[in-house]
């Protein structure tokens, strides 16, 4: 299962993952339809800082999400088949519960109201809009192993490379 | 993006660096993907070491700077600092022009002759320099001078702007941006983006439309006249284009960039029966010299030069295998032309202290010793010729007729010696209306499409069509710049045209030439007593680049002539300033801008905007 997974050395701080959040869940899905648009569309994505450090933070649709469980309506529910936590309008309270149980600070809320706002790993399009929109590459959408895989391979070849064996 | 060129020499070349590995501006934008919404928006600042900063666009925060600045100024001061820039190179392209004037009757640039004695005359009695009974020596050097002193000048405003119609002036006067000397508006510009300086949006789009009127009434207006002066002023001429110029036999050289200075000597030193022989030697059968992008325009206006091509086209000349060297100065330039030029034997001589590219081979010009550099340069080429890797040459076989050198006297003097015959036109309604397209190639488009369906629905409109730039060279490769292109007009410029032996698209210049565009609004308001903003008239850049370009919008749109671009600029992140410029600046400057991107849409909105300003003239 693909996940949007995070290669935090890499992260400028451009913010082009907002960007691109913000423009996959407008109307128009253009960047210069949805300045006008009203409300707002809303980026589900944080371009985040500590301390000089950045990085990318987006909901990990955890495998027992808090906010589901602390959901009173059901409006947060995790689809076991795709793997990602998703969120329907119509059910939700906007009570902020969720908010409050979300470990990573991940859902934000619409731009009027309380009616929550979070990933919904754009349903719609192969590739999720902030991947396809880093330019650095620090959003990848692979499956985790991949990654382990990739980043045992790198400590090969630190211990070979080093031992001038390569 | 599917197509990216309409042009078949374009496209064959493309082929040809695909199956050779070598990217170009296709590749490299491809690679750039996706570009940065923030640019695009405009809405970065870098302008000073608390930032960058960043406005979110959809409300969220933050909504101001480190400094405070919101959308609105950021955006607006970008947009100043673009406009800045195209007014600079263009205006410092002047000044070089009007320095070699100067170096030249003082006998320091001995072969830089004065070509067009008759317009320096005109021009000094215009500025009021006496001539009676004095040397072209005298007047020029009165001339020069008096331009060079435009740039610094004490006066409070430019000579050139006394061309325009009195109520233009007036409004200019009336809303402060009469523009008051050359560089000052270019420096203020920088001043008032400082941190901390002007933070007003409209007060900041006041000061861009001056500083563009100090280019397109000052700095560029001197390049186009004392160009003429120097070089001689354009009469029709025929030639061709297209990169099937580029001969296999002969030692092919291409000269890209902008200023006349370097372009025109290289010309006649190509001529040299020395040089000629030292070619011959070499086994090629001749010195073919082509012209690429704008200085291909100023020696194709002055000697029907072959054009190998425009702005998307420099690297695909080289990729031909067949180029010897290819030589430039300034401005348009591609930083990659060195490498490309690398995987062939194609040498890349840049000739400016303004402009080393590194890769390239660097032989300075100066205006002291002209011909001789140029002779030196030439033979660079020829030495280079039995390096040509014959299993690496491909030259695509399409070339195109061209009549070019539509100076605004040659224009004159098609119409039989005055301006008349073109008014009556336009009243009796043969003419429509007269509109320039101008500009750049850009990859975000398919190359030349969008300048040839843009000018091919306007003539067909009966809209005669005035062009400079990369634009004129999409229409000259495409068969427009004929007389037998009258057949594509409708039939009240058909008749013109035919009447008069001219294409339905006029071949203007480069694109500080734009300045001779001017001069015709101008003269045809001042006919009609009327100002710019009443006359029938529009501008369009379909597939602009360049901060050039952005100057060009300006001083359009600040001279009363509607224009509308094929791209978005960089301001969609201030609501304000883009409803003030495509709405607002009507009441403002009696213009404003529009952006269409489809360019039948864009046709759409000219045609409709000639006949509004028809209607109101009780045409």
């Amino acid at each position: 299962m693909k996940e949007v997974l995070i290669k935090p050395e890499r992260c400028v701080g451009c913010k082009s993952c907002e960007l691109a959040c913000a423009v996959a869940h407008s109307r128009s899905r253009t960047l210069a339809g949805a300045l006008t648009e009203k409300p707002a569309p809303r980026k589900r994505i944080y371009a985040s800082q500590w301390e000089s450090r950045k990085f990318p933070l987006n909901c990990r649709h955890c495998e027992e999400p808090l906010c589901v469980r602390v959901c009173p309506t059901g409006s947060m529910s995790k689809d076991r088949d795709t793997g990602v936590v998703s969120h329907q309008t119509a059910l939700c309270l906007g009570c902020g519960m969720c908010e409050l149980a979300c470990p990573f600070g991940v859902i934000g809320r619409q731009a009027q109201g309380n009616i929550i706002v979070k990933c919904d790993r754009c349903p719609e399009l192969e590739v999720p809009a902030c991947v396809t929109a880093c330019p650095t590459r620090a959003l990848l959408f692979a499956e985790a192993g991949e990654i382990l895989k990739s980043k045992r391979e790198a400590v090969g070849e630190q211990l070979f490379a080093q031992a001038g064996n390569s | 993006m599917e197509i990216k060129s309409v042009d078949k020499a374009s496209l064959k070349m493309l082929d040809k660096a695909a199956a050779e590995n070598i990217s170009t501006a296709w590749e490299r934008l491809t690679q750039q993907q996706p570009q940065c919404g923030f640019g695009e928006l405009g809405i970065c600042c870098r302008n000073c070491n608390m930032g960058p900063c960043r406005i979110d666009p959809f409300g969220q925060e933050p909504h101001e700077g480190v400094c405070g600045a919101n959308a609105d100024t950021i955006v607006t001061r970008n947009l100043l600092r673009m406009i800045a820039a195209g007014a600079a190179a263009h205006s410092d392209h002047g000044r070089d022009i009007a320095t070699t004037l100067y170096e030249a009757v003082q006998g320091n640039a001995p072969d830089y002759p004065i070509k067009d004695e008759t317009k320096l005359q005109t021009l000094a009695q215009e500025c009021g320099i006496p001539v009676e009974g004095r040397s072209a020596r005298e007047i020029a050097l009165d001339l020069s001078g008096l331009a060079l002193d435009e740039f610094g000048s004490r006066k409070g405003c430019l000579q050139l702007l006394e061309r325009a119609p009195q109520k233009r002036k007036d409004l200019w006067a009336k809303l402060g941006i009469t523009p008051r000397g050359i560089d000052r508006e270019v420096v203020e510009s920088m001043h008032r983006t400082h941190m901390g300086v002007d933070t007003d949006y409209v007060n900041l789009t006041l000061h861009g439309l001056r500083t563009s009127l100090s280019d397109g009434w000052g700095g560029s207006m001197w390049a186009t006249e004392l160009a003429d002066v120097l070089f001689g002023t354009p009469q029709p001429v025929k030639g061709r284009c297209n990169l099937g110029v580029i001969k296999a036999d002969q030692v092919n050289i291409i000269l890209h960039g902008h200023e006349p200075t370097l372009s025109d000597i290289i010309v006649f030193a190509a001529r040299d029966p020395e040089l000629l022989a030292q070619a011959r030697a070499a086994g090629a059968s001749g010195i073919n010299v082509c012209g690429m992008c704008c200085t291909g325009n100023e020696i194709l206006m002055r000697h029907g030069v072959p054009v190998a091509g425009n702005f998307l086209q420099q690297e695909l000349a080289i990729i031909t295998g067949a180029v010897e060297a290819m030589i430039v100065d300034v401005q348009c330039i591609m930083p990659s032309l060195p490498q490309v030029a690398s995987c062939y034997h194609t040498k890349i001589i840049s000739t400016s202290p303004k402009a080393v590219f590194p890769g390239a081979e660097h032989v300075p010009f100066n205006e002291h010793n002209a011909m001789e550099t140029a002779k030196k340069i030439v033979a660079m080429a020829i030495d280079n010729f039995p390096n040509r890797k014959p299993e690496r040459v491909s030259i695509p076989n399409e070339e195109m007729q061209y009549m070019g050198g539509f100076s605004t006297e040659a224009i004159v003097e098609a119409l039989g010696g005055s301006l008349d015959p073109l008014l009556e036109a336009v009243k009796s309604g043969a003419i429509q209306g007269i509109v320039g397209i101008v500009g750049c190639n850009n990859p975000k488009v398919v190359h030349d499409q969008e300048h040839l369906t843009l000018t091919r629905e306007l003539i067909r409109n009966n809209i005669l069509v005035v062009e400079t730039g990369c634009a004129a060279i999409a229409c000259a490769k495409a068969g427009l710049l004929l007389p037998e292109a009258a057949a594509e007009a409708g039939e009240g410029l058909e008749a013109v045209c035919r009447a008069l032996g001219i294409p339905p698209v006029l071949h203007m210049g480069s694109c500080v030439d734009i300045s001779r565009i001017l001069v015709v609004a101008s003269a045809l308001a001042n006919a009609l007593k009327v100002d710019i903003s009443d006359l029938p008239l529009a501008a369009a850049a379909p597939e602009w680049m360049s901060e050039k370009a952005v100057s060009i919008g300006a001083y359009a749109v600040a001279s009363g002539i509607f224009t509308v671009l094929g791209l978005a600029p960089p301001i969609l992140g201030s609501g304000n300033l883009t409803a003030l410029l495509t709405a607002g600046a009507q009441d403002v400057v009696g213009a404003t801008f529009a952006v269409e991107t489809d360019p039948q849409a864009a046709a759409k909105l000219i045609v409709s905007h000639v006949g509004q300003k028809r209607r109101a003239l009780g045409l």
